[in-house]
């Protein structure tokens, strides 16, 4: 699956970290490390992260389409 | 501008340029309803992907360099990867490609961005380990140097991708120099005070950072791999890998005599995204966004910029895909964005709103500097035009508010966790001197 | 209607089960001074700006009432050092930056996602404990038979307090839990008793943590007790008692309402009931939508520590600021169509857990438990439906929730 953050738009709340720690790690206080590729075997968790994130800065694309939508603007 | 096509519906809007401005344009644009043929152009082989992570956890985690931006399904692009754009043809309405295909348009948007700028010496630039980071290809070629364990990676250039870059080096535990011409390092977009504070947090990490030297030449061994670099004081530094950071080069050459008004700062274009002929009128049906736009921001007083960042990227892409659909200009809207920026170094989260670089005094607003987490305000003029933050994030958005109102400067005062305040020298470049 | 008013009459408790009418008259005035000073901010975009504006400070609780004894030791040296000291070490709810960050990072340290997602797993069985307890009744009271135990068990369980202690600190937990509501902590009577609240739970945890201390074992209380850091070393002891308070308190008292909100509103929308029993999947985006339409906390109060001028109003320096989270979240300027329950929203930025620096830091466990429970709930309990149209409400207008919500089913599907 393919992830990309906008990272002016995070704040480093870390929600996503708790969702799917496999993809989304925060260094130090407030930076975002994602993997972009992640596999899709974490693709509940991921979907998870975009829902949670404050400030909706998650999109995610499923490599086969979703049962229900999850990408995100 | 009685070019009766202008106010037609276009059927068929060509994107020249597949990167993060185009993908942007692409998914606006159906957004808005457009049905039409969309074509994209792209002279890198892959579907738009995202550079951001390139220079950083790509890097560091070893992960995989694919980051192909996420895009719905259902975008129905007629996709030209691989072949770059060669000219247009203004009266025409028509783009060739370097394969030698040409394709007509009714809207035409270029955002073919920027490229690394080479080292200026080709002889030297072709030395086995001499590198530059752009795209994923360059990517792709870094990841097994690095994991090869050199000895000390030099980066000539100490701007944000250098110290990135630099950041990633010393995670990996590896050796690494930084040759800066400037006092201080990022000093274009961060300034001399910032700039300061960001040499010490450097070298801190183990980073061997020479300011205000100058490579004059690059060295090979007998094997005709990199072996060192001379300075221009006569210091020679022993090396295995050169990675060139010295910014990006506007990629306008194929427009050039084409009567688009074109200059190494970009395309210019006006605040609706209309791309400008040498006379300074709009090209009918011609917009451009992202790295290769030279256009006048408001927030600076309409002055004329070059914004290679992210969300100006998006940003404006999105309000050319909307201008591009809103037949005249009294449907047209004025891309007012304010730019900002993140960057991702040595543990620090450095993210900034408004231009920094033409104010004239700081002052640190929140925070502690010895602490390494604070927020820096920038002024002119009496008013605040930008905001830092170092690992204070948070406190960006109530800034950003207050610089889009041209708040005074500084503009809080009896604040929570604020220090003294004390108005200093920005020292940017452009007034010092 | 004027706007003096209108924030008595949201926090009467005849506005309790529906608020929602008076937030839309609110925000007519988005930032709305009351006849006490007091200015009440309801539109998205003035919380959201407020919310992350170092002019308002958190450390807005009312000073500590001292008690005559007539000892002049006690009253004149005693008791004031202790005020002064507890003032000082409130719990980081209450406080600003830098020592709010410093426990925040300290908590957030323990509260790890390897440990709180541990809590998933474990949080799943004690849902459908309780719901097997539920066994051959044809009517269930949701608060006490379920979204009540739920939270307080897991909470026990992540800090590692003994879960037969619960009927001592239940009461102790209700009573602390009303500092987030103005009227009542101005309210001499009430916050007296808060403050002696306060005493008997401090002895609870510090009698609590030395036991820890003698038998160590795995659990977050230990660890924010243990932890030394690199730089200031271990957390000194006022500020573990507090911060212990403040996580055994904020981990129950919220969720419940968050489970007990959900299945109510599940209950008056079957069609998403529905849903959720089919496809548990979207059980995040519900979760996140119950935040926004019917949340936990309405709203949170801050100090104004130097004038703000927001939207053309000057909020005068040392001004109380009630902001009116919950309004927020059903402004039409930012959601369309606000006061419709609808989990496939796009962008849902509601502010169900508050934002900025004092963003909750338990939303990731408080997911966890919204989701598993009304999953559970929604799989397992036969033919739910409302025994009244509208519950009776706790008094709380900031922690806003049903005190009682009685449901009737046809049976307990295994």
């Amino acid at each position: 699956m393919k992830v990309v953050v906008d990272l002016n738009r995070c704040q480093g709340y870390g929600q996503c970290v708790y969702a799917a720690p496999k993809v989304f790690q925060l260094k130090g206080s407030e930076i975002l490390a994602y993997d972009p590729a992640p596999s899709d075997q974490w693709r509940d968790e991921v979907e998870r992260a975009v829902h949670a994130c404050p400030v909706r800065a998650i999109s995610a694309e499923f490599d086969n389409p979703p049962v229900e939508s999850a990408s995100t603007e | 501008m009685a070019d009766p096509s202008s106010f037609a519906p276009p059927s068929r809007i060509v994107v020249a340029g597949a990167s993060l401005a185009g993908l942007s344009a692409a998914k606006r644009l159906r957004q808005l309803g457009y049905s039409g043929d969309l074509v994209l152009i792209g002279d890198e082989p892959y579907p738009p992907y995202d550079r951001p992570p390139l220079s950083k956890q790509v890097l560091t985690r070893r992960l995989s360099t694919d980051t192909t931006l996420p895009q719905p399904r259902d975008l129905d692009i007629d996709w030209r990867l691989g072949v770059a754009a060669r000219g247009v043809d203004l009266t025409a309405r028509r783009i060739d490609l370097a394969n030698g295909d040409a394709l007509d348009y009714d809207r035409l948007l270029i955002a073919t961005g920027t490229r690394a700028r080479p080292w200026p010496k080709p002889d030297e630039a072709s030395i086995d380990g001499v590198l530059t980071l752009r795209g994923r290809d360059d990517a792709d070629r870094l990841v097994p140097r690095l994991a090869a364990s050199p000895g000390r990676v030099l980066i000539i250039g100490g701007g944000f991708i250098g110290c990135e870059l630099a950041s990633c080096c010393r995670e990996m535990g590896l050796a690494v120099t930084i040759v800066e011409s400037e006092r201080v390092p990022m000093r274009r977009a961060l300034g001399e005070r910032i700039g300061a504070f960001m040499a010490g947090v450097i070298r801190d990490h183990g980073v061997d950072l020479r300011l205000g030297a100058m490579v004059e030449r690059i060295e090979a061994d007998n094997a005709g791999a990199v072996a060192a670099v001379m300075l221009k004081d006569g210091k020679r530094i022993g090396c295995d890998l050169i990675i060139v950071a010295l910014g990006a080069v506007r990629n306008v050459e194929w427009l050039e005599g084409l009567g688009l008004l074109t200059s190494a700062r970009g395309l210019r274009c006006d605040a609706f995204c209309r791309a400008l002929r040498a006379n300074e009128s709009p090209a009918p049906g011609v917009f451009a966004a992202g790295d290769v736009a030279h256009w006048p921001l408001v927030a600076n007083d309409g002055h004329l910029v070059t914004v290679e960042h992210w969300g100006n990227a998006v940003e404006q892409a999105r309000m050319a895909a909307h201008n591009m659909l809103a037949g005249d200009i009294t449907g047209m809207r004025i891309h007012q964005h304010l730019p900002d920026f993140w960057s991702s170094q040595f543990g620090l989260n450095i993210k900034c709103v408004g231009l920094a670089d033409s104010a004239e005094e700081m002052a640190i607003a929140q925070g502690s500097v010895e602490g390494r987490r604070f927020l820096a305000v920038f002024g002119r003029k009496g008013r605040t035009i930008a905001a830092l933050s170092i690992n204070s994030a948070r406190w960006l958005p109530a800034y950003r508010a207050l610089i889009e109102e041209g708040a005074p400067f500084p503009p809080i005062e009896g604040a929570v966790d604020q220090p003294r305040m004390r108005k200093e020298a920005a020292g940017f470049a452009s007034i010092d001197t | 209607m004027s706007q003096d008013t209108l924030f008595a009459r949201i926090l009467a408790g005849k506005s309790r089960p529906n608020p929602y009418p008076l937030y839309a008259i609110m925000r007519k005035t988005p930032v709305a001074r009351q006849t006490d000073g007091t200015y009440v901010v309801s539109s998205y975009d003035a919380i959201y700006r407020l919310l992350y504006d170092p002019r308002l400070s958190s450390e807005d609780l009312p000073p500590p009432l001292l008690h005559w004894t007539g000892n002049p030791i006690k009253d004149l040296i005693i008791d004031p050092i202790k005020e002064q000291i507890r003032a000082r070490h409130r719990p980081f709810i209450f406080r600003d930056p830098p020592d709010h960050d410093v426990l925040r990072r300290r908590v957030m340290r323990e509260f790890s996602p390897e440990r709180v997602r541990a809590m998933r797993g474990k949080t799943e069985k004690i849902a459908h404990d309780l719901i097997d307890n539920c066994q051959s009744r044809e009517q269930i009271d949701l608060v006490d038979n379920f979204s009540y135990p739920l939270p307080v068990t897991v909470i026990c369980e992540l800090l590692g307090i003994p879960r037969e202690d619960e009927p001592q600190f239940q009461g102790w937990a209700t009573q602390l839990a009303t500092a987030l509501d103005p009227d009542q902590r101005s309210d001499e009577e009430n916050w007296k008793k808060s403050q002696i609240t306060f005493d008997q739970i401090s002895a609870y945890m510090q009698a609590l943590i030395d036991r820890k201390r003698a038998d160590p074992q795995e659990d977050m209380l230990l660890g924010l007790a243990t932890y030394k850091d690199p730089s200031d070393g271990r957390m000194n002891n006022y500020d573990l008692i507090s911060t212990a308070v403040l996580l055994l308190v904020a981990g129950h008292e919220t969720t419940v309402n968050l489970i007990t909100n959900g299945m109510l509103t599940l209950l008056r929308h079957p069609e998403h009931l529905e849903r959720l029993r089919a496809t548990p999947a979207m059980a995040p985006r519900l979760v996140e939508e119950l935040l926004r339409y019917e949340p936990p906390v309405h709203y949170r109060t801050r100090l104004a520590l130097a004038e703000i001028e927001i939207g053309g109003v000057k909020i005068p320096k040392g001004t109380p600021v009630v902001l009116l989270l919950a309004a927020g979240s059903r402004d039409p300027d930012r959601f369309p169509d606000p006061d419709c329950f609808d989990p496939d929203r796009e962008s849902n930025t509601h502010f169900g857990f508050g934002g900025s620096l004092h963003y909750c830091v338990g939303a990731p466990l408080a997911r966890i438990e919204g989701e598993v429970a009304l999953v559970a709930l929604a799989r397992r309990l036969l033919n739910p439906r409302l025994v009244e149209t509208v519950p009776r409400y706790h008094p709380g207008a900031s922690l806003r929730g049903p005190r009682h919500l009685p449901i009737a089913i046809d049976g307990i599907i295994d």
